[in-house]
C-alpha cells in the first residue's frame, strides 16, 4: 500500500545571492510564518513534532538544534536536527506522523551561506583526515572524478553536459526565485573556467541563502485542513560508502537504490512514463544526467542525448528541473532537497506561474547531499 | 565497582612526547579554520547599537505583554512578530550566579570568573541577560542581590555585550 502523508503547507524566505539584513533565525520566522498561514495551522497548537535539517558547520554553532525552536514556534515541543538533506527530514516526518507521534508535522532547512567566509574548508573538512586530505585543491576535484568517468563509461558527450546547464539556467529565468538564471549557448558554458576539469565554472551551481519549511498531515488529518493537499506517496534514502576510490564514480547508486525504495513504496512500475515532471540533482551539469539514469528515467548513458533532443525541456515529453533547479535557481546546501519539492509542489498545485506545466499531476523529486557525499533521498509526490 | 579497577597496564607500547618527535608515529596534523561573517538580523543589530550608546533595548509583544530582552522580532511563546521597541535599565537582581575556577584550557584559574543571569529591570520578570560580575567579594554575592551594569566609555564602546565591563552590586557604590 503507498505511503499517503500530505503536504499541507509550504512556505519560503530568502532566495538571494545573500540576506544581510535578517539573521538565520529572522530568516526561518519569515519562511515558517508563510508555512503555517498556507496550511492553517497555529504551530503552538496543531503542530507536534518540528525536524530541522542543518549542519554545525554550516551554521557555525555546535548543537544548532538547541537555536531552532523559537523561530518555528517550536519552543517546549518536540524538536530534532538532522544533519542530512531535507527530504531526509521529510521522510522523518513520515514516520512520525505513521508511527502516532504526531498528526501534524513541520520540516524546516535552510542556507545561510552569505555567513560563511570560507566554505570550501568546510567542504575540504569533509573528507577522511588521514586518507583523502591530503589533496590540498578546491573539494570539486571530487566531481571531476565522477564526471571523467561517467563520460568515459557512457559515451556521453562533453556537450551534452553543457546543455543541462544551458536548459536549467534558461528555465530559472521565468522563475522569481531563480538567482542563476541566464540565457547562454553551449559554447559559454563550455568556455567558462574550467573548476577541476572537465567540470567548468557555469556547470558548477552556485550556493544562495533561503530558508524552506514544510508542513505534512496524516490523512485524516489532511482532510480538515486542505483542499489542494499534494500527497507523498513514495520516499526512500540511501548511503554509499564514503570511500571515493572504492564506489562506483560513474553512476548515482544511492540515488538509484533511494528511487527504487521510493518507485516501490508508491507503486511505480515504469518510471520512465508515469511522471508528469521530474526535480532532480543538478549541483553539476552532469549530476543531472546520472540522476535521471539513477532514476530510470533515461536508460544508462542515454540522459545525454534526451537531453540533446529536448525530452527534458520545460515543454518536452518529461520536464526536468523546470524551475531552473540550482544551476539555475541556486544550491541551497542542505535545503536543496525542500527546495526541490517546493516547486514540485507548487507545480501539483497549479500555482507555479509562469513555469507551470500544464495537467502536472505526478512528480519525483531527488536530491543529493553534495561533495563528497554519496548520499540522497528521493520522494515520489502526487495530487 | 570500577570496571577499570582491574587493569594495571595495558597492552602493547606507550607512545611518548619524544616517539612523536622521532617521527615514529604518523601524526596528521590539520588546522581546521572556518571563518563566518554572522549576519546579527534585526533585533541583535538593533540592541548592539543601543549597546554603543550606552542602553539596552527590548521588544515588546502586546500579545502576552512580555518585554522580551535579548529583543527578537517574534515572541516565542506566542508566534507572532513582536511589536515595539522598549527601553530597559542597566540595572536588575542576580537570579542565579556561579564562581567558576577552572579556565576554558582546564587550568585552575587564579583569579575566579564571576558568572551571573540578572533579571532586569523594565523587562519581564525572569528576563535579563548573562554577564560577569565585578567589583564584589565572591563570598558576598548572593541570589536576589541588587546590581548595575558598568559601562565603558562611550569613546571604548563597539557595539558589543562586552560594552558592558561586568555588573556591581548597587550598594557599594
Amino acid at each position: 500500500m503507498p505511503l499517503r502523508i500530505a503536504i499541507v503547507g509550504v512556505g519560503y524566505s530568502g532566495f538571494d545571492s545573500m540576506t544581510p539584513g535578517l539573521s538565520t533565525r529572522e530568516l526561518m520566522f519569515e519562511a515558517a510564518s508563510r508555512a503555517y498561514e498556507d496550511a492553517g495551522v497555529d504551530p503552538r497548537k496543531d503542530v507536534q513534532s518540528f525536524i530541522c535539517c542543518t549542519e554545525d558547520f554550516w551554521e557555525g554553532i555546535s548543537i544548532t538544534d538547541e537555536y531552532m525552536p523559537d523561530q518555528l514556534g517550536a519552543v517546549l515541543k518536540p524538536l530534532c536536527t538532522i544533519s542530512s538533506d531535507g527530504i531526509v527530514g521529510l521522510a522523518t516526518a513520515c514516520m512520525h506522523i505513521m508511527s502516532g507521534i504526531a498528526d501534524v508535522a513541520v520540516v524546516e532547512s535552510h542556507s545561510k551561506i552569505s555567513d560563511v567566509l570560507n566554505p570550501d574548508e568546510i567542504s575540504s573538512f569533509a573528507l577522511d583526515p588521514i586518507y583523502d586530505h591530503h589533496v590540498n585543491a578546491d573539494p570539486r576535484f571530487v566531481a571531476g572524478l565522477e564526471m571523467t568517468r561517467y563520460l568515459k563509461e557512457t559515451s556521453t558527450k562533453r556537450d551534452h553536459c553543457a546543455q543541462v546547464a544551458v536548459k536549467n539556467k534558461k528555465n530559472a529565468l521565468l522563475n522569481p526565485r531563480g538567482v542563476h538564471g541566464a540565457n547562454l549557448d553551449k559554447d559559454a558554458v563550455l568556455n567558462s573556467k574550467v573548476a577541476s576539469s572537465p567540470l567548468t565554472e557555469l556547470e558548477s551551481s552556485k550556493t544562495i541563502d533561503g530558508s524552506i519549511v514544510f508542513v505534512l498531515a496524516s490523512a485524516a488529518k489532511a482532510k480538515k485542513l486542505s483542499d489542494d493537499a499534494v500527497w507523498i506517496n513514495g520516499v526512500g534514502w540511501s548511503s554509499d560508502t564514503p570511500w571515493i576510490e572504492d564506489r562506483d564514480m560513474a553512476k548515482a547508486t544511492y540515488a538509484e537504490q533511494s528511487a527504487a525504495r521510493a518507485y516501490k513504496m508508491a507503486g511505480v512500475q515504469n518510471p520512465a512514463t508515469y511522471f508528469d515532471l521530474a526535480e532532480v540533482d543538478d549541483t553539476y551539469s552532469y549530476k543531472e544526467l546520472q540522476s535521471l539514469e539513477a532514476l530510470k528515467l533515461a536508460a544508462k548513458g542515454k540522459a545525454g542525448k534526451m537531453v540533446e533532443s529536448g525530452t527534458f525541456d520545460r515543454d518536452g515529453r518529461l520536464p526536468v528541473n523546470a524551475s531552473g533547479g540550482s544551476l539555475g535557481v541556486g544550491h541551497l546546501l542542505e535545503a536543496t532537497g525542500l527546495h526541490k519539492m517546493l516547486e514540485a509542489v507548487l507545480q501539483l498545485r497549479g500555482q507555479a506561474g509562469r513555469l507551470q506545466i500544464p495537467r502536472a499531476k505526478k512528480a519525483v523529486v531527488q536530491s543529493w547531499r553534495g561533495i563528497p557525499t554519496a548520499t540522497g533521498a528521493v520522494a515520489v509526490l502526487g495530487n | 565497582m570500577e570496571l577499570s579497577q582491574k587493569i594495571t597496564s595495558y597492552p602493547g607500547h606507550e607512545i611518548t612526547p619524544e616517539d612523536m618527535k622521532e617521527g615514529k608515529y604518523l601524526d596528521v596534523v590539520y588546522k581546521f579554520e572556518p571563518k563566518y561573517s554572522w549576519a546579527a538580523g534585526v533585533a541583535i543589530s538593533r540592541f548592539l547599537a543601543e549597546l554603543k550608546e550606552g542602553r539596552i533595548i527590548a521588544r515588546k509583544c502586546m500579545n502576552c505583554e512580555r518585554i522580551l530582552v535579548p529583543p527578537r522580532m517574534y515572541c516565542e511563546r506566542c508566534f507572532r512578530p513582536t511589536d515595539e521597541w522598549v527601553q530597559i535599565k542597566d540595572t536588575g537582581t542576580i537570579n542565579t550566579y556561579s564562581i567558576s575556577h577552572v579556565g576554558t584550557d582546564a587550568r585552575r584559574l587564579k583569579i575566579p570568573i564571576l558568572v551571573a543571569v540578572v533579571d532586569l529591570d523594565g523587562a519581564t520578570l525572569g528576563m535579563g541577560i548573562l554577564h560577569n560580575l565585578g567589583e564584589v567579594e565572591p563570598s558576598k554575592i548572593k541570589v536576589g542581590m541588587r546590581v548595575r551594569g558598568v559601562w565603558k566609555s562611550s569613546s571604548e564602546r563597539q557595539g558589543a555585550i562586552t560594552d558592558i565591563r561586568y555588573f556591581k552590586p548597587i550598594g557599594e557604590e
